[in-house]
């Protein structure tokens, strides 16, 4: 099958700091594809640099390319938000925007004109808060502000947001990190459901986590791509000193 | 016994003395600081009781209705209206204010979220510096360069909008409220702007990197995000700005016309409080009650920016966590 | 092209307007006050005292008004130093009781707020209380009302930013908080406290109408806190009002020599603060 993400030769700087150094990867197309590695690895960078959220930060440089179904998404003339579009970001903190929790998922659809009259509106948020198992908890306050909700149903919130503009690869980064070990349960069993659809990239720190949820483990040290290949492989067999070190906890 | 005896001055004052001395300088010093922290409520109590008492005379004599709304304004014949002072205040304001605020907004927006730490880095002192430009120049400025362009832009705007009353022109000079609200629109701009990037500094980059995070673009993210959340603390920020432009004296003095009229077009001259004030100290104590009248021209102007002065003070402190910028 | 990426355009082109609008404004300031000051500037005005006759346009200059300017500044700075710099220290290592603190901060930030033309009326009255007549001393006390809560919120502002981690090591070795003020807070937050200081003098050194109704104006540079003092503000003011084309010219030079001063103040206080600011602990 074609990798949905192609890295090529990725190298990353913020300042002076060589981020990311010759990284070249290929993501599989509806499975989740886990991002490990201890603290500072370069493992957050990488996701940013899959949705252009690098170019935020003024003082970053990079080079190398990153196709999307072998489009390069760096390319001139390619608009950002289209990128960002097709890449749906679920962040390490839930950040509701600042507006109903009706809202927040009708937000992605109205930027992007997705729908024309309101009634589908309604549909397409129900649906998206349901995919996202929320909708039974928020039915009856729609139009109240997110910022009311917990911390775990503000980032199944983030998750319907993020679902609600039809994007075709989902970015986590540490997802569940913030949240208490039921919610943090519901966004796994969520994110499981959803990689037939979805091309799904986890960045974890959680050992466990990486072993529960990954269909592809990407192994990441001081910057560079250490080791890649299917779970079985890299978590029972792993060819590389380092990989081994840090799955003995190393690290 | 008798060791102890002995030993005790020893003991005092080696150990004992210094420890005292330093807990007492201590305990002094933090007295001594207490007290001064009262002053600034203090002054401020005295000023107002001050004007209030000085003001008396003339409040016995006429009824506080009678001031603020009299439109004459005789000290020789003994009639203080305040009004025209009071509209005149409020119209320069005004104003400045709809001149400086869609730009000070602007700039605040791109100076805080658009453009790079290397112009904002240097737009800091910029800014710094037209904060700290003497009332007087801009009042030089203003007499120099405002009035005269003002003169020549209002016989062009009176030919073609002077059927409006707001834009004729019964003046021929270009001391104006137009004139004042441009140098005061200058002057409060540096306050309006560094308010403003306070205020959005307040929503957490996480939000607005939710919103990018869904294909928005920056302005859709501050259109609909940013905004929204920061509209009270912008609207403080105003507040203040027209809280700083209500006792500016010297520059709107300069080029305002300074007649005792209530104005009806933003080319008629006009004639604020502070403006009354700083004109007349001179003969204050040759005219019967005059003196009385122009310290109450100062409790009223004092009250109106105090009370433009608290409101935004408060809100900002809630909304940034501090007022003083 | 989409609608939204249009107005995005749009919108930024308006933004980068607006900022060079008042970018502008600031440069329109200085020309005008430098083309209309220089010409009318020389070393006379700089070094001499009005002669008889210097209103209608003879020989002198505005030594009066620069010597009593900084004389009135000078000595208002200093008289507010001595209180507000006890304030500030109080406020940070003093103040176990926040809501006293936040109440004397509130107390300053409306005292800022108070226009000096009502800070010049203030004084007025004191002064007629006091049966002072309009003097060195009475300009220096209204200035150091007017200076007070800038100074002091200025100061506040940067000794706040101190962590309490080292105000804590301090009180860890058996500082009393008296001595922690004195050695800790305020060596490391020098810099800022003299910016603060400096700022306080560049709003002392240009205001007019404060100093109106309390100093008075004369030619002479006054030789006691008791006489009238000349300010650069009010030379500007007052010779504005002549109708001599050659005294109007000297206000502006007037002018050009406040905001030199100005400049020189701004500037001069962050190199200060950049050059004392090795000392520190970042």
């Amino acid at each position: 099958m074609e990798p949905h993400i192609q890295v090529r030769d990725l190298n990353v700087y913020y300042e002076k700091i060589h981020a990311l150094k010759d990284i070249d990867l290929e993501i599989p197309r509806h499975q989740i594809t886990v991002i490990m590695g201890p603290s500072g690895c370069g493992k957050t960078t990488l996701l940013k640099s899959l949705n252009r959220f690098l170019e935020l930060n003024e003082s970053t440089r990079m080079s190398g390319n990153i196709l999307i179904d072998g489009e390069d998404i760096y390319a001139l003339g390619v608009d950002v938000t289209e990128v960002r579009k097709k890449a749906g970001l679920l962040a390490q903190h839930p950040f509701p925007l600042p507006m109903s929790i009706y809202d927040n998922v009708a937000y992605g659809l109205r930027i992007h004109g997705m729908c024309p009259n309101g009634r589908s509106v309604d549909a397409k948020v129900q649906h998206y808060l349901l995919e996202a198992g929320l909708w039974e908890e928020v039915k009856d306050r729609l139009h109240f502000p997110a910022t009311g909700l917990s911390v775990g149903q503000q980032q199944r919130l983030c998750l319907a947001r993020g679902l609600a503009i039809e994007p075709e690869i989902l970015l986590g980064d540490e997802p569940t990190s913030a949240l208490d070990p039921i919610s943090a349960q519901h966004i796994e069993n969520r994110l499981m459901d959803l990689k037939n659809e979805y091309t799904i990239i986890l960045v974890t720190h959680i050992l466990r986590q990486a072993k529960r949820l990954a269909d592809y483990v990407v192994f990441m040290y001081l910057g560079k791509v250490i080791e890649s290949g299917l779970p079985g492989e890299i978590f029972d067999n792993p060819q590389e000193e380092r990989t081994l070190a840090y799955l003995e906890g190393q690290f | 016994m008798k060791a102890r005896r002995v030993l005790q001055p020893i003991w005092f004052s080696s150990v004992l003395l210094p420890f005292l001395n330093r807990r007492v300088k201590d305990r002094f010093v933090g007295g001594a600081f207490f007290l001064i922290t009262i002053l600034p409520f203090a002054i401020l109590l005295v000023v107002i009781v001050s004007l209030i008492l000085r003001t008396q005379p003339i409040l016995s004599a006429h009824s506080i209705g009678e001031l603020l709304t009299g439109q004459k304004w005789y000290p020789l014949k003994g009639q203080f209206g305040f009004f025209p002072f009071i509209a005149g205040t409020f119209w320069v304001t005004f104003m400045a204010l709809i001149l400086a605020v869609p730009p000070c907004l602007l700039s605040a927006i791109y100076l805080s979220e658009y453009c790079r730490p290397r112009i904002s880095a240097v737009a800091k002192p910029l800014l710094d510096l037209l904060a700290g430009i003497p009332s007087v120049v801009y009042g030089v400025w203003g007499m120099v360069a405002i009035v005269p362009l003002v003169q020549v832009f209002s016989s062009h705007v009176n030919k073609w909008l002077g059927f409006i009353p707001l834009f004729s022109k019964n003046n021929p000079t270009g001391y104006s409220i137009l004139s004042g609200g441009i140098v005061l629109a200058v002057m409060i701009t540096p306050f309006i702007i560094a308010v403003t990037c306070e205020v959005l500094r307040t929503v957490p980059d996480g939000t607005r990197l939710a919103s990018l995070a869904l294909g928005a673009t920056k302005w859709q993210t501050i259109k609909y995000v940013v905004l929204p959340q920061t509209r009270s603390g912008i609207f403080a920020g105003v507040v203040f700005g027209a809280s700083r432009a209500l006792g500016e004296t010297m520059a709107v003095l300069m080029v305002v016309g300074n007649v005792a009229k209530v104005p009806s077009s933003i080319f008629d001259p006009a004639y604020p409080l502070p403006a009354l004030i700083a004109n007349n100290y001179g003969e204050m104590m040759s005219i019967p009650l005059y003196d009385a009248a122009l310290l109450g021209a100062a409790l009223v102007l004092l009250i109106i920016v105090l009370f433009f002065n608290l409101i935004s003070t408060i809100a900002l402190r809630h909304i940034i966590g501090r007022s003083k910028i | 092209m989409k609608k939204s990426q249009i107005e995005e355009g749009i919108v930024k082109g308006f933004m980068l307007l607006s900022f060079s609008l008042v970018v502008c404004s600031l440069g329109f300031i200085l020309v005008t006050v430098i083309v209309k000051g220089l010409p009318a500037l020389n070393l006379d005005m700089l070094i001499q005292t009005p002669k008889g006759g210097y209103y209608l346009g003879k020989e002198g200059g505005i030594l009066n008004a620069i010597v009593g300017s900084l004389y009135l500044a000078g000595g208002a700075t200093l008289l507010a130093l001595v209180f507000s710099l006890p304030i500030a220290l109080f406020l940070k290592t003093y103040s176990r009781r926040k809501w006293w603190a936040d109440y004397v901060r509130l107390s300053l930030d409306i005292l800022w707020g108070i226009p000096s033309i009502v800070y010049g009326a203030f004084g007025f009255t004191l002064m007629l209380a006091l049966g002072l007549r309009a003097s060195l001393l009475g300009g220096i006390i209204v200035l150091a009302l007017l200076e007070l809560p800038i100074m002091t919120r200025g100061m506040d502002e940067v000794i706040r930013r101190m962590p309490i981690d080292m105000e804590e090591a301090a009180y860890a070795l058996g500082a009393t908080r008296f001595e922690t003020a004195m050695h800790v807070v305020l060596r490391q937050m020098l810099p800022g406290i003299v910016t603060a200081i400096l700022l306080a003098f560049g709003r002392g050194i240009g205001d007019a109408a404060s100093v109106l109704f309390t100093a008075g104006y004369t030619d002479r540079i006054p030789n006691s806190l008791l006489r009238p003092v000349a300010s650069l503000p009010l030379a500007v003011f007052f010779q504005l009002g002549t109708p001599f084309p050659e005294v109007q010219n000297r206000a502006y030079a007037a002018a050009l020599v406040l905001t030199v001063i100005i400049l020189v103040v701004s500037l001069g206080s962050r190199w200060l603060s950049a050059r004392m600011g090795r000392y520190t602990i970042k």
